[in-house]
């Protein structure tokens, strides 16, 4: 018999809301708000509310798509670098950096999220930067 | 009162009267749900969630037992009780969410302080049977009569901006533990607007205030629950009076019988619904 409590934090915004994720043999099969952080007391929005569904979904990708002869298939990480850092140079060089945009994620840490930025505003001289929570 | 929920959980596992208990544990102050399969386990940690107000430490075990229940099918489990949770049990029983379940589910009670009770205006704040704590009085129901003393066009006013701060977090229906529906109406398109925010005022809350008739056992999740701070527990205790008053009904209680709303066909005695 398995079944888990875990405290744990929300990834979809900034509010950082506590919550718990029912773990019932090895699968998420809910969602419980924690009671006591005095963050969100108990309470939870419907993206919190609903957070153990995406993390075991079987739509979730696993290996990363290129687009060829009109449809998308599955490439090794190699590849797809390889494709996205030469596709990027040239529509800097090409057309100039405003003419691209970065979206990110509420989901990475704020480390990886001060990376993107810096790698779009210093790297390609560009604002065009926005997120996910924003949406 | 928690040495005497430990020894009684102790006894029950050693006896080998359950597989596992359910209730709660302290983790580094705060208070989550946990199976106690062991009696080694009940040592660091083992809570029975005592406070008088502001109350951090209720969940709905109720639920979470029924999906115990329904996924480990030869065991017996026992649970942490209190008078809401009982009641929560007995309703679920009653709406057949597990045949013959009731054999298989051994209830450890706790009786609520009197702070607790009157926190949530509790109408019995202690199971039929409990093991620690003591009886405390049945609280009545003060903001009913608060929102009843104000005229037709004054309660509408009332609840129509109380309900305008909703968010659709479907929140109050998610903890509810008597809300086991697998297709919910307020859910389907062609009831409930999708997309709509502040969903449709005010029928989304009294679609759900229609179908906590005879089912809400007023354990005031729903409004711990709420991030908006509506006074739900107020409008299901209405409609709980009413259902009381009009069918006798009281939910939650061991032998009151089937729901008023889950009896289709004819009275029993009767042989046409229009007799």
């Amino acid at each position: 018999m398995d079944l888990k409590f875990v405290r744990t934090t929300c990834p979809y915004c900034g509010c950082g809301c506590e919550m718990l994720l029912q773990v019932l043999d090895g699968k998420l099969v809910g969602t419980l708000p924690s009671k006591t952080n005095p963050m969100n007391q108990g309470k939870l929005c419907i993206k919190g509310w609903n957070a153990h569904e995406f993390v075991q979904s079987p739509k979730r990708l696993t290996a990363p798509l290129l687009r060829k002869n009109g449809s998308l298939q599955e490439v090794s990480w190699d590849e797809a670098l390889d494709f996205t850092a030469g596709r990027l140079k040239e529509i800097k060089e090409t057309h100039g950096g405003d003419s691209l945009a970065f979206l990110t994620s509420a989901k990475c840490t704020n480390e990886e999220n001060y990376l993107f930025q810096k790698f779009c505003r210093v790297g390609f001289g560009t604002n065009n930067i926005d997120h996910c929570a924003r949406l | 009162m928690i040495e005497e929920i430990r020894k009684h959980v102790k006894a029950l596992i050693e006896e080998q009267k359950i597989a596992a208990f359910l209730g709660l544990k302290d983790q580094a102050g705060n208070i989550v749900p946990h199976l106690y399969e062991s009696v080694d386990a009940l040592g660091e940690g083992f809570s029975i969630g005592e406070g008088n107000s502001s109350s951090p430490f209720r969940y709905p075990l109720a639920s979470l037992l029924m999906t115990l229940v329904q996924t480990y099918a030869d065991k017996t489990f026992g649970v942490l009780v209190r008078g809401c949770d009982e009641r929560a049990i007995n309703e679920l029983l009653r709406w057949n969410q597990i045949p013959a379940a009731a054999e298989r589910i051994v209830t450890v009670g706790l009786a609520c302080p009197a702070e607790l009770a009157k926190d949530h205006e509790c109408r019995k704040p202690f199971p039929d049977t409990f093991v620690a704590g003591e009886k405390a009085e049945p609280v009545a129901y003060e903001s009913v009569r608060e929102v009843m003393v104000m005229d037709l066009s004054g309660r509408l006013a009332y609840w129509l901006g109380e309900f305008d701060r909703c968010i659709k977090c479907y929140g109050c229906r998610d903890v509810c533990p008597v809300c086991f529906c697998n297709v919910c109406t307020l859910e389907e398109d062609v009831l409930i607007k999708t997309g709509d925010l502040p969903p449709e005022n005010p029928m989304f809350h009294l679609t759900r205030a229609v179908h906590m008739a005879g089912r809400c056992i007023d354990c005031n999740l729903c409004t711990e629950a709420c991030p908006a701070q509506i006074p739900l527990r107020t409008l299901y205790k209405k409609v709980a009076e009413i259902v009381r008053d009009e069918f006798g009904y009281i939910s939650g209680e061991q032998d009151s019988g089937k729901s008023p709303l889950n009896i289709l066909g004819p009275q029993p005695g009767h042989t046409s619904a229009n007799e």
